[in-house]
């Protein structure tokens, strides 16, 4: 039994769930932050891959990074970099993929606090990033857990556009859906069932812990 | 001193109407704002505190232009560092009552003065959540002067304090505002409010 493709699955979905939070947080910031015809553009482009079917994205990621032509040649050329058929051309895709499943909940959780609070902070003479790291984002803990954990469990669980993007690489791109669809291809149901167990165990458990944390949050301890 | 001149478009519910208010509020003077709801009270004190900008407009304090949009002067909420009692209060539900007070500033001291000032030196380990009413206002209030505010902006700051407590509050804050020699505003929608507190008061919300 090959379990290589539940680890990549599982490195995959670590690196990128790293690098949404790390973009994302600015991102839903920024968003949150009053409206504009520029904000709800970029925020309908994050939202795309949500209603996009996923080989549609994965198909112009393969155009838009062939080595052949345009960025892609030119990232090969200048940086040696190729995104296609790789494993970074899957972190690439699935942080686009699962960007709105990051930044729409910290956004939403963003919104939902008074702005009084973040007023309050700038009287007290705290700059904008004080403000955010020490009143807003710990205020917003349990929907920063959602966004993580949903972001993680989506990542799992992407089929259509890392196999346009990555195709089925043995070690290098053949993730757990992949491998549960080659499986089921040769007949060897056998692994497929344990790749899909494994991977219907990692997302229950996960979303599971959400729901206790954030029931645990919510709850006064006096209560 | 302080010279206000500004003039801001509000939306009410019975349509748009002009918030302008043109004024001189002695230095170290205590006035009480009043008037009617929704006739701009809270929106003038975040004008002065820099959370609004006003249509046109100037705000000298002490001397300093705050603003002025004739000339684009626009300092930031940070700079002009007003101590603020939001209506809401505005306190940290992350941070404990002491966190609050470290967040606004290191003086220890001073910390330990306010405390016991707000009667909140027994709590100091609660978040908001766990404070009464009367307790998160008094919160937002030491908070308010905890950076020693040269002007103080306050919004309802007494509302859900009983009869007894605010005047025992008032009688204790009276001193502090002269020793931080600071310009106090206090909004209040009811007129009869405050009184032996402040010096002036100021009528916001068309003829009387």
């Amino acid at each position: 039994m090959d379990l290589s493709p539940i680890w990549l699955t599982l490195k995959l979905a670590t690196v990128t769930t790293f690098f949404l939070l790390l973009a994302g947080l600015p991102v839903a910031w920024w968003l949150s932050k009053g409206r504009s015809f520029f904000k709800t553009i970029i925020e309908a482009i994050i939202t795309m891959p949500l209603v996009l079917p996923p080989s549609v994205l994965g198909f112009y990621l393969l155009l838009a990074f062939s080595p052949r032509h345009g960025v892609g040649k030119w990232l090969q050329d200048a940086f040696n970099i190729q995104f296609v058929f790789s494993f970074q051309g899957l972190v690439l895709a699935s942080f686009i993929y699962s960007m709105p499943f990051m930044v729409g909940p910290i956004k939403s959780a963003l919104q939902q606090l008074p702005a009084s609070l973040a007023q309050a902070s700038y009287t007290l003479g705290k700059t904008q990033w004080q403000t955010f790291k020490k009143v807003l984002i710990p205020n917003i803990k349990p929907s920063l857990l959602t966004a993580i954990v949903l972001t993680f469990a989506h990542t799992l669980g992407e089929f259509g556009v890392v196999l346009m993007i990555g195709g089925n690489i043995p070690g290098v791109t053949r993730v757990a859906s992949i491998a549960v669809y080659d499986s089921v291809e040769r007949m060897d149901y056998s692994s497929a069932n344990t790749y899909s167990l494994i991977l219907f165990c990692i997302t229950f458990l996960m979303v599971i812990s959400v729901f206790v944390f954030n029931k645990y949050q919510a709850k006064s301890p006096l209560e | 001193m302080i010279n206000i001149h500004i003039e801001k478009k509000l939306k009410g519910y019975h349509g748009h109407q002009v918030l302008k208010i043109d004024h001189l509020f002695g230095a170290q003077s205590i006035t009480k704002i009043y008037g009617p709801s929704g006739a701009g009270k809270t929106t003038f004190l975040k004008i002065i505190a820099g959370l609004i900008t006003p249509e046109q407009g100037s705000i000298i304090v002490n001397g300093i232009t705050w603003q002025d949009t004739n000339t684009g002067i626009n300092l930031s909420p940070q700079t002009r560092m007003p101590g603020f009692v939001f209506q809401d209060y505005a306190l940290f539900p992350n941070m404990t009552v002491k966190q609050h007070l470290e967040y606004a500033t290191a003086n220890k001291e001073w910390i330990n003065r306010l405390l016991l000032l707000g009667k909140l030196d027994t709590m100091t380990d609660h978040k908001p959540t766990h404070l009464s009413g009367g307790q998160q206002q008094r919160l937002a209030i030491l908070r308010a002067l905890a950076i020693k505010p040269k002007l103080l902006l306050m919004d309802e700051p007494f509302s859900a304090l009983d009869p007894a407590m605010k005047a025992e509050l008032i009688a204790e804050l009276k001193p502090v505002f002269k020793e931080l020699k600071a310009t106090v505003l206090i909004v209040s929608h009811n007129p009869v409010e405050l009184e032996g507190l402040f010096d002036n008061a100021l009528y916001i919300g068309g003829d009387l």
